[in-house]
Parts: C-alpha cells; structure tokens; sequence
C-alpha cells in the first residue's frame, strides 16, 4: 500500500502541477493587472497578440529572455547577477506551506493538497517573507547606482516596519486556531472564517501584506516618477523579469496568505475545494489590482507613521483583547 | 493484532508521513531553485552584449554620476531597523504565549499584559523623542520639541 514509487510517482506529479499552475498564474496575473488597468483608465490595454492578447505573458517570456543582460561597470557583479534569483526563489520557497485544497484520497492513498503541511507553518511564512528583502536589498546595493541604493533603503525599512503589525495580526488566528500548522488553521474554519470572528485583525493583515508586496498605495521603493525604477533601476532583461515574476509570485502567495488565515481557506459550499481557495485568492488578487487602480502613493512619513502609530499599537491591542476574550469564554 | 501495537504502528505511519513531506518540501525546494537558476543562465548567454563607457555608467537621468552610490546609511531608516529588532524579539515572546494561552490562563495573560504594556511604553518613548520622525535635521528637532 505505501509503495515508495507510488508514493515519489505521486509526489511529483503534485510538485509539477503546484509549478505548473503558480508560474502559469503569475504569468497571466499580469495580463489581467494590465488589461484591469486599462479598463480602469478607459483604455484597451494589451490586445495584439493572439486573441484578446492572451499570448502576451510568452510573447513577454521572448522578449526578455533575448535582452541584453547589462550589468553597469561598477555594479558588484556576483552579488548584481544574483539578487533577482534570490527575490525569485524565495517568493517559490513560501508556497510549499500553503494548503491549497483537502486531502485528496488517490489510487489507496491519502495525497495531502500541500507540498509540505509543517507545524510551524507560519513561523516558515514569518521567515522566509524576512528573507525575501535580501533580494530588493542586495540587488539596490550591488547596482552602486544612487536611484537603486535609495529605493533598496526605502524598502528594506517599509518591509521590516510592516512585517511587525503582519506578524501580530496572525497572533490572534494562531490563538483560535490552537496551531501553527497552516492545515490545521484551515480545518479549524471549517464552520465560520476568522474574518467574521476578528474583523480587527483582517483588515491589519491585509494593509500590511499590500505594503510587504510593495505595490501602491505603499510602492515608494520604485516610485517611478522620483526613483526611476528604485531598486531595480539598472537591471534589463530576464533579471529585471524575475524581480517582476517574484513579485507577481509573491502577490498570489500573500493572497493565498489571507484566504488561509482569514478567508476559510478552501472551505466553501458546492463546489470542490480547490476551486473555492483559487477563487478566493484571485479575489484578493482582483482587490490588489482594484488598489492600484484607484489609490495615490503615499508620502514615506505619512507610510512609516501609519505603521509604526496606528497599525503597530492596534495589532498589540488586538492580540490582547482576543486573548481576554478566549480566556473569558473558556 | 491486538490493542497494545497500534500506538507503535501510528508512529511509524506518522513519520512515514513526515519524511513524504520533507522529500517532497527538498524537492520543491531543488525544482525552485534549479528553475531559476536556469533561467539567470539563459540570461546571460542569450542576448547581445554590447560595451561603451557612457553605457556602462550608472543610470543618473543623463547626468554623468559624480562619486561612489555606496551612500551612507541616513540615520532614520538605522533607527527603524533597531526598533524592528526590539519589537520582533517582543513577536517571539507574545507568539510563544499565544500557543499556550488556555494552559496559562489568566495569570500568563496578565503577565503577557504587563509585557506588552511596558513595550506600549517604550513605543510612546520613542514617539515623544521623535524617533519615528522623518525629514531633515532641523524639521526633526522640531518636532521634538513640539511634541
């Protein structure tokens, strides 16, 4: 019954369906912010290639692949070469916590519908989206260009600031939920989402996971019309192309953050799991894009000020009155 | 079988299950990285490559760079880095109570609390000497005063 070829035979099959559909999504998902863009600006956007430019993702594929890959003179060359892989891998990395459908029963077997269901699950989600500055900041400081030094700075602060207040607003579903284990918070929503019983913590978490994103209101570590292009300002080509993919990789991965902590996960009536949870995390990801259509960009007092005072000291109260309230009802 | 064996068999089914799930995290993690690396190689052998002094400069909106980028660290964002030490270590202290909250009851709460406030009293510290101020020298130093 536990087959070991089986069991391998299995196991990459899920690896290249979970590859499959991530890249695939990121690809597309930047067509749709595109085309959602457009729209919002009473354009057409892209629509050239193929029809209703749904070939544009391969056609962008090409043409950056075949660019020329420039690295300034006085730029660290390893360390320039490098940084956009390590933003990239490290977007990739997060996903394998993520539990994106329930067990699936297949050929005798019980297939988990997550690469790996660890029990400190968030604390992996904690760390990695800490490692994932290195990539913005290493990549800033390698260009030895001002724009992307000042951009990478800017960043690094903006992540780390707001890391805090994302970390905090998981305390409370960590506290209902009894788990650090991404599967187990899911299975504990099965009858209410944790979105109608902390509607304090849902809206901290999603504020700062849009800033962890670096996407506008809160986008000052590129803000194109000051820095240029902030910390990616020097890269062309396929470099400058995994900074962009990690960063759309990164988008579905937070989404699918939110779905997992405050949204039910894949839990949903009618329709199979794994359905309920893409939709819902495209749902965020529509919301993301819906942001960026209508929000200016913030001032970078104003974004540390809204971090540090307001989001900061109300996810710490947050945690203490879920915790009165557990205990009070326990 | 009899009743006495099934804890042993459970283990074994349970860590059969663990090592499933770290061969197949060391495998996404080996599938990741050697995409990407695939990837930064395709980079750099497809696509010219072309050199010329004004090219190779850093990017400065046409004006030729004068000196090094490698900028000293502006203080404020320096201070932001040390708060974010203080405050990820108090995370770590709230995180490790909150997994065990309903074991600690309300004595482990109130300790949390007093924890948690005396932080709330370092962040109002740093508010009042404007750490979290941002601008030049003098519009901080002014706002210090004020507040």
């Amino acid at each position: 019954m536990t087959d070991p070829l089986l069991s391998l035979a299995l196991i990459l099959a899920k690896l290249i369906a979970v590859f499959g559909v991530i890249l695939t999504l990121a690809a597309y998902l930047v067509l749709a912010e595109r085309k959602l863009l457009a729209r919002m600006q009473l354009r057409y956007g892209p629509n050239r290639v193929g029809p209703f430019g749904m070939m544009q993702p391969l056609a962008d594929v090409i043409k950056l692949l075949t660019k020329e890959d420039f690295v300034p003179a006085t730029a660290d060359k390893w360390l320039f070469l490098i940084a956009p892989g390590l933003s990239a891998v490290t977007a990739l990395l997060t996903f394998a916590v993520v539990p994106f459908g329930p067990p699936l029963e297949i050929f005798g077997k019980t297939l988990p519908l997550v690469v790996i269901d660890l029990n400190v699950g968030v604390l992996y989600f904690l760390g990695l989206s800490s490692l994932a500055v290195y990539g913005m900041a290493l990549g800033g400081w390698a260009s030895n260009s001002k724009y992307s030094l000042l951009g990478s700075i800017r960043g690094l602060s903006q992540l780390i600031s707001y890391e805090l207040s994302m970390g905090l607003a998981i305390v409370p579903v960590v506290m209902m939920a009894r788990s650090f284990s991404l599967t187990e918070i899911v299975m504990a929503q099965e009858k209410i989402p944790y979105l109608l019983l902390n509607p304090l913590a849902f809206p901290i978490f999603l504020i700062s996971v849009l800033a962890e994103s670096k996407r506008i209101p809160f986008d000052l570590p590129e803000a194109e019309n000051e820095l240029v292009g902030g910390f990616h300002t020097e890269y062309s080509g396929m470099r400058f192309g995994l900074f962009f993919v990690g960063e759309y990789i990164n988008l579905i991965i937070l989404g699918s953050m939110v779905t997992v902590f405050f949204l039910g996960g894949w839990h949903g009536p009618w329709l199979p799991g794994v359905v309920w949870f893409a939709l819902k995390v495209l749902a965020i990801c529509a919301f993301f894009i819906w942001v960026r259509g209508s929000m200016p960009r913030l001032r970078y007092d104003q974004l540390m000020h809204f971090g540090w005072k307001v989001l900061l000291p109300l996810s710490l109260l947050n945690v203490l009155v879920t915790g009165a309230v557990l205990l009070g009802m326990s | 079988m009899s009743a006495s064996t099934e804890p042993p068999t459970n283990l074994i089914a349970s860590s059969a299950q663990d090592i499933e799930g770290l061969l197949s995290l060391g495998l996404y993690a080996l599938i990741a990285t050697g995409l990407i690396l695939i990837l930064l190689l395709l980079a750099r052998f497809l696509g010219q490559r072309t050199h010329s002094e004004a090219k190779d400069a850093p990017y400065e909106s046409a004006v030729d760079p004068t000196g090094d980028a490698r900028l000293r660290e502006p203080v404020p964002f320096y201070l932001v880095a040390i708060f974010f030490i203080v405050f990820d270590v108090e995370a770590v202290f709230v995180v490790s109570w909150a997994v065990a909250y309903d074991l600690l009851g309300w004595a482990g709460f109130w300790q949390i609390s007093f924890f948690i406030f005396i932080l709330f009293l370092g962040l109002v510290y740093l508010w009042k000497m404007g750490g979290l101020e941002w601008g030049s020298q003098s519009a901080r130093d002014q706002k210090r005063r004020i507040g």
